[in-house]
């Protein structure tokens, strides 16, 4: 069953196009990194899904049209768009009595029992806690909630690494084992990268990319190439070439694994380096061509 | 999945909407609470003179002795409602502004609770609550007051009974809770739901926003034609008919006058309080779109 689907998805604010007709389907139990340079059209694409804003062209999400049915839709989809986004007079039991309140979904004892691991106190206000806590605090309350799908907008941006890692270690890998739908944008793309299925990369508006990490690992290629076979790789049109100690790292895109196995050491690239070489992928085959 | 998700009444999300206005507004009945207890000291310091002021009163006539006994009483109710008007309008100015402000509308569109939810709680807090916990305590405050004038007359060797007999106390609690919530609530809806949808509808300086479109109205009007209904509408619903002016529709006298009985037939025949809650109802739709339109600022 498609979660989210999308076609010819749209959004202007004035003349800028934040999203130029986005086609898009992402299924039940994929977890999806949505990858791609400041002001891509991340956010606005992830808004989109969430009801948090009006768009054209065709979007559904659980069945539902997002804009219009945000609070039905919204009882089955988590949603964490930014760090410190909780209001920061808020104490941390007002904030699970709210939840509790009015989520259909909301297990109050697991948000204790994840709260109860961490230095948050129940009395202490959101203002009172550090960047990091108030993350845990989000998170705690995401993970209690009983949720189809996830949408994560870079929810780690400004965490230290210790943060950041638990944090991705205790959500994702729970809705890892637990099949569940995610959506994640984030630029700490290798931190996420064990978990995907999928990576969608977007530039300009559009999705420029889109494949499974299977795919991925069956169509890229990284190989260290030692200088004396230099010549021969360069050959073979590699899609982006980097200094290593010693060799020259080269990504293939489609090329055969025997014929690379000859070069050097071929392995998978990293999806941060696959999409270097994608983003700087013409002018890193014009400077290897140059030389 | 497996667990099977309770079904949550909008009454619920509402009721849970609006203590998330208290828990954040403490204003809401700090600022009543406050004013009580300024009012009371101030009666505690005066309470010392009150003995020979009453005194004084007393040959003078029935008149100046219910004056003497009675004014104390009046000023604090005028005070606390003075006070959570300005709470009230503080309060709805900020009310769908803050929270884009601080981004915190992301963390509550996060959640199942309507954009209407969301308004209706909001709208709540000045058209219902504010003046239900004004009522509660100007109530308990003149309670006090009546207690503590009550045991210094009778310490001084008066008769503590003048009191209870000039200041009918559930008599006037009910002018007052009628006034609170018919006036101060139901009546100036229009102001409040005008204030939200300001507070909705600004990236900068709500006030603004709420003060100059109707003051650019009314100079409009003035400068094209000549006229001044606009201004003129707007001062007769909320201050009262103007001195000069005694020919229209009757509309509400009974905002200076806190001794006269509110007459709810009056009232409710009033076409200006059904125009006033359509105008409310309007602003409020306008402020539910707005409030699903705008992201955070």
């Amino acid at each position: 069953m498609a979660y989210i689907e999308a076609h010819g998805l749209r959004k202007t604010y004035g003349a800028t196009v934040a999203l130029d007709g986005i086609d898009l389907r992402v299924d039940e139990g994929r977890i999806v990194g949505l990858i791609g340079p400041n002001g891509a059209g991340k956010t606005t694409a992830l808004n989109a899904i969430v009801g948090l804003t009006s768009y054209e062209g065709q979007l559904r999400v659980l069945g539902r049209d997002p804009w219009r049915e945000r609070d039905r839709l919204v009882r089955e989809v988590c949603f964490i768009t930014d760090v410190a986004v909780l209001p920061r007079w808020m104490r941390v039991a007002q904030a699970l009595d709210f939840v509790s309140g009015i989520h259909p979904r909301f297990d109050r004892s697991k948000a204790e029992a994840f709260l109860a691991k961490t230095a948050i106190r129940p009395a202490a206000r959101v203002r009172e806690l550090s960047k990091g806590m108030v993350t845990q605090l989000h998170l705690a309350i995401v993970m209690a909630i009983d949720a189809r799908l996830l949408v994560l907008d870079e929810p780690t941006l400004g965490l230290d690494l210790l943060y950041r890692k638990q944090f991705y270690d205790a959500l994702l890998d729970d809705y890892f084992e637990r099949g569940r739908t995610v959506i994640v944008a984030t630029h700490q793309i290798e931190e996420v990268q064990h978990v995907l299925t999928d990576v969608l990369y977007i530039d300009r508006g559009r999705i420029v990319f889109n494949r499974s990490v299977e795919e991925i690992e069956s169509r890229y290629h990284e190989v260290f190439v030692h200088p004396d076979k230099l010549a021969t790789a360069r050959a073979l049109n590699p899609i982006a070439e980097r200094q290593g100690v010693g060799h020259s790292v080269l990504i293939f895109e489609g090329a055969d694994r025997q014929r690379l196995a000859a070069l050097g050491d071929v392995r998978t690239p990293s999806i941060a380096d696959l999409f270097v070489a994608m983003m700087s992928g013409g002018a890193a085959r014009a400077q290897g061509a140059v030389q | 999945m497996n667990t099977t998700a309770v079904e949550i009444s909008p009454v619920r999300r509402l009721y849970w909407s609006v203590r998330r206005e208290l828990w954040e507004n403490r204003s809401i009945h700090l600022g009543p609470l406050a004013v009580g207890g300024v009012v009371l000291i101030g009666f505690f310091i005066a309470l010392v003179s009150l003995p020979a002021r009453m005194r004084a009163a007393a040959p003078l006539g029935e008149r100046e002795l219910r004056e003497v006994v009675e004014q104390p009483f009046l000023i604090a109710a005028i005070m606390l409602m003075a006070v959570e008007m300005i709470v009230a309008v503080f309060y709805s100015l900020d009310a769908l502004y803050g929270e884009r402000r601080d981004r915190s509308v992301l963390f509550w569109k996060s959640l199942p609770v309507s954009d209407l939810t969301t308004v209706l709680a909001k709208a709540s807090i000045p058209i219902l609550l504010l003046p239900f916990v004004t009522f509660v305590v100007t109530l308990a405050t003149q309670f006090v007051m009546l207690l503590v004038s009550s045991a210094v007359l009778a310490a001084s060797g008066m008769s503590a009974a003048t009191v209870w007999t000039h200041v009918p106390l559930l008599e006037t609690s009910w002018i007052n809770f009628a006034h609170l919530v018919t006036f101060h609530g139901i009546w100036y809806a229009p102001l409040y739901a005008w204030l939200l949808l300001a507070s909705a509808w600004a990236t900068r300086a709500p006030f603004l926003w709420a003060v100059l479109p109707p003051v650019a109205v009314g100079i409009f009007e003035r400068i094209a034609f000549g006229s001044m209904h606009f201004a003129r509408i707007v001062q007769t619903h909320f201050l009262g008919e103007a001195p000069s002016d005694n020919a229209h529709e009757v509309t509400m006298d009974m905002s200076m006058d806190m001794l006269a009985p509110p007459t709810l037939g009056h009232f409710f025949a009033s076409p200006g309080l059904w125009v006033g809650l359509t105008v409310t109802a309007m602003f409020l739709l306008g402020a539910v779109r707005l409030r699903r339109i705008r992201g955070p600022l």
